[in-house]
């Protein structure tokens, strides 16, 4: 497995080889590292993933398309409605159909609020595996909150299923409004508090600044996107440079970092979650200005069988470009199913993120990616 | 538009191009994947600088799938020849995901895999993003990616015998079982 070429001459019997994971509290459920250390320094690390293969893909080609979207809930769990609504545009986008302007402010809307909730627990967890407990709380009483939306929208909190394939279900019911006028301060009031306890914190800057520096050359090299490529100082959002869904008709910032190390990717995860809230208040401003009895769906048929052909759709998630590529044989099954999980793309570079830090740093560089195992192993 | 420009750019390097939703894909050779791929990476104009993704789709159905011409009525279907089964088209293919960061472009590049010579020249020299994709590639497929510094299997584990995501693979698999051993 080793290769004794990456060891600069010496054998795999001078260094300590650590296995941490698959089940390990800081390894976030299912993922492996295999560390060959020098006293507290890794030397080389391998990840092993697959832990959690269901063969989502392989699942896929035997299932018709609507049947799909619960599974998609199942990729990146918590942020499920980005995945939703990827998977949707991208058998609209194959179909030649487009949401109606009312579902895709839904969308817009739902979206923000699980990229906020997704937000929320990688900073949170990032605190709790670095050892400061107590902004867990703060974001996750939010987080709840936000949950209980979702749960309010279509019953479902974690796994949403949100939306169909050319619109969405259901409206927003009456009294939103009053529940974001609710959130929207107690949000706010947790990201203050948060940064309050971290940003300036003196441990917690010796934890993160410096820790796990990335350049943007190699980012892109390694097909980064999302925070952890913003972190690096890449200014690219897709919501602002491939816009979908009415994206470019919302005033808001990319924040960006300049290091690309652990401190840069949670500062970009804070100030992500406060424009969040301002796309939801102008997204949820246009929504008002429709009439009441605007289409929630596009014309589709009950049986969706698209034309033959392949599409390729990506949209922002909470962790980067999550792409569906489709392939349709013109059956109402789909003949081949890709998913470009962003966090498969970030967790590839790991290795030489980590090399030559402390054991300890690798745990707040996995920590800091948000790779989570549901969209990494599909 | 960017057809004519990618077109200028690989020339006789492109086999044949294809327009589904406005996503535009160009088949290139199996031998000169890789010169295609850096071309579109230098090219001033197109600047393809970014992999997205890389993966392999099993064409087998499809090629199964292809309807009889059908046969008029009372021409005696008895007594027709039947058709000469042609040489099938390669079985694989694997699909190059490409995005340009200065225009917010995109091109699939395709190439084909014949069963018989299943090894494709590997990205990773151009792009290290290529590195895990390539080895689902082979995990999933069996298609084997020369100069790919570790090719190992990614998502099945070590002793898995059979390829997943081939056509001819049940959904349900075939009863393989992970025997772990304890170093």
């Amino acid at each position: 497995m080793l290769e004794d070429s990456c060891l600069s001459g010496h054998s795999t019997g001078d260094y300590v080889k650590i296995n941490i994971g698959p089940s390990h509290p800081a390894m976030h459920g299912t993922l492996r590292v295999v560390a060959w250390t020098d006293g507290e320094t890794v030397v080389k690390a391998d990840p092993e993933i697959g832990y959690l293969h269901r063969g989502v893909e392989k699942l896929a080609e035997a299932m018709t398309y609507h049947q799909f979207i619960p599974i998609t809930d199942r990729l990146n769990y918590c942020s499920a409605i980005c995945n939703n609504v990827s998977y949707e545009m991208a058998v609209e986008k194959l179909m030649g159909i487009e949401a109606p302007e009312k579902a895709q402010l839904i969308r817009v809307i739902m979206m923000e609020l699980a990229r906020i909730a997704d937000h929320q627990v990688c900073v949170g967890i990032l605190g709790v595996d670095l050892g400061a407990f107590t902004p867990f709380f703060y974001l996750i009483i939010q987080r709840e909150e936000i949950y209980e939306i979702f749960e309010w929208y279509n019953g479902a909190r974690l796994t949403n299923t949100f939306g169909r394939i050319g619109g969405v279900e259901a409206d927003l019911p009456d009294d939103f409004d009053q529940r974001w006028r609710e959130l929207r301060p107690n949000l706010i009031k947790a990201i203050d508090e948060t940064d309050k306890l971290l940003t300036h914190n003196r441990i917690w800057m010796d934890r993160t600044i410096g820790v796990t520096t990335f350049s943007a050359e190699d980012a892109l090299n390694w097909g980064f996107t999302g925070p952890c490529l913003r972190a690096c100082g890449v200014k690219r959002d897709m919501r602002k440079d491939e816009p979908y869904c009415m994206y470019d008709r919302f005033d808001f910032e990319v924040p960006t970092g300049k290091h690309g190390d652990v401190f840069d990717r949670y500062m970009v995860r804070m100030r992500e979650m406060e424009e969040s809230i301002k796309i939801i208040d102008q997204a949820y401003k246009m929504y008002k200005e429709l009439p009441a009895d605007a289409p929630l769906m596009a014309k589709v048929p009950k049986a969706i069988r698209p034309p033959a052909g392949e599409v390729y759709n990506a949209i922002e998630t909470p962790n980067g470009e999550l792409g569906f590529f489709v392939k349709s044989d013109g059956s109402d099954k789909p003949y081949r199913l890709k998913i470009r999980p962003p966090c498969y793309m970030i967790y590839q570079a790991f290795p030489e993120m980590v090399k030559g830090e402390m054991i300890a740093d690798l745990v707040a560089c996995l920590s800091s990616l948000n790779v989570i195992a549901g969209e990494l192993d599909r | 538009m960017l057809k004519d420009m990618v077109q200028g750019c690989l020339g006789p390097l492109a086999v044949c191009m294809n327009e589904c939703q406005g996503d535009l894909s160009v088949e290139v050779s199996k031998p000169q994947v890789l010169e295609v791929l850096r071309r579109l990476k230098d090219d001033p104009g197109l600047g393809f600088d970014f992999l997205s993704d890389l993966f392999g789709v099993d064409n087998s159905d499809l090629h199964k799938k292809k309807p009889a011409p059908k046969k008029a009525a009372g021409e005696g279907a008895a007594d027709a020849e039947p058709e000469q089964p042609g040489p099938l088209p390669p079985r694989f293919e694997v699909i190059y995901l490409l995005l340009s960061l200065k225009t917010n472009k995109r091109l699939q590049v395709k190439v084909k895999v014949p069963e018989d010579d299943m090894t494709v020249d590997s990205a990773t020299s151009i792009w290290k993003a290529a590195t895990w994709p390539e080895r689902e590639t082979f995990d999933m497929y069996g298609i084997r990616f020369k100069g790919h510094p570790d090719l190992r299997k990614l998502l099945m584990w070590d002793e898995f015998p059979a390829h997943p995501l081939r056509k001819d693979y049940p959904l349900e698999g075939l009863g393989e079982e992970r025997h772990l051993i304890y170093e």
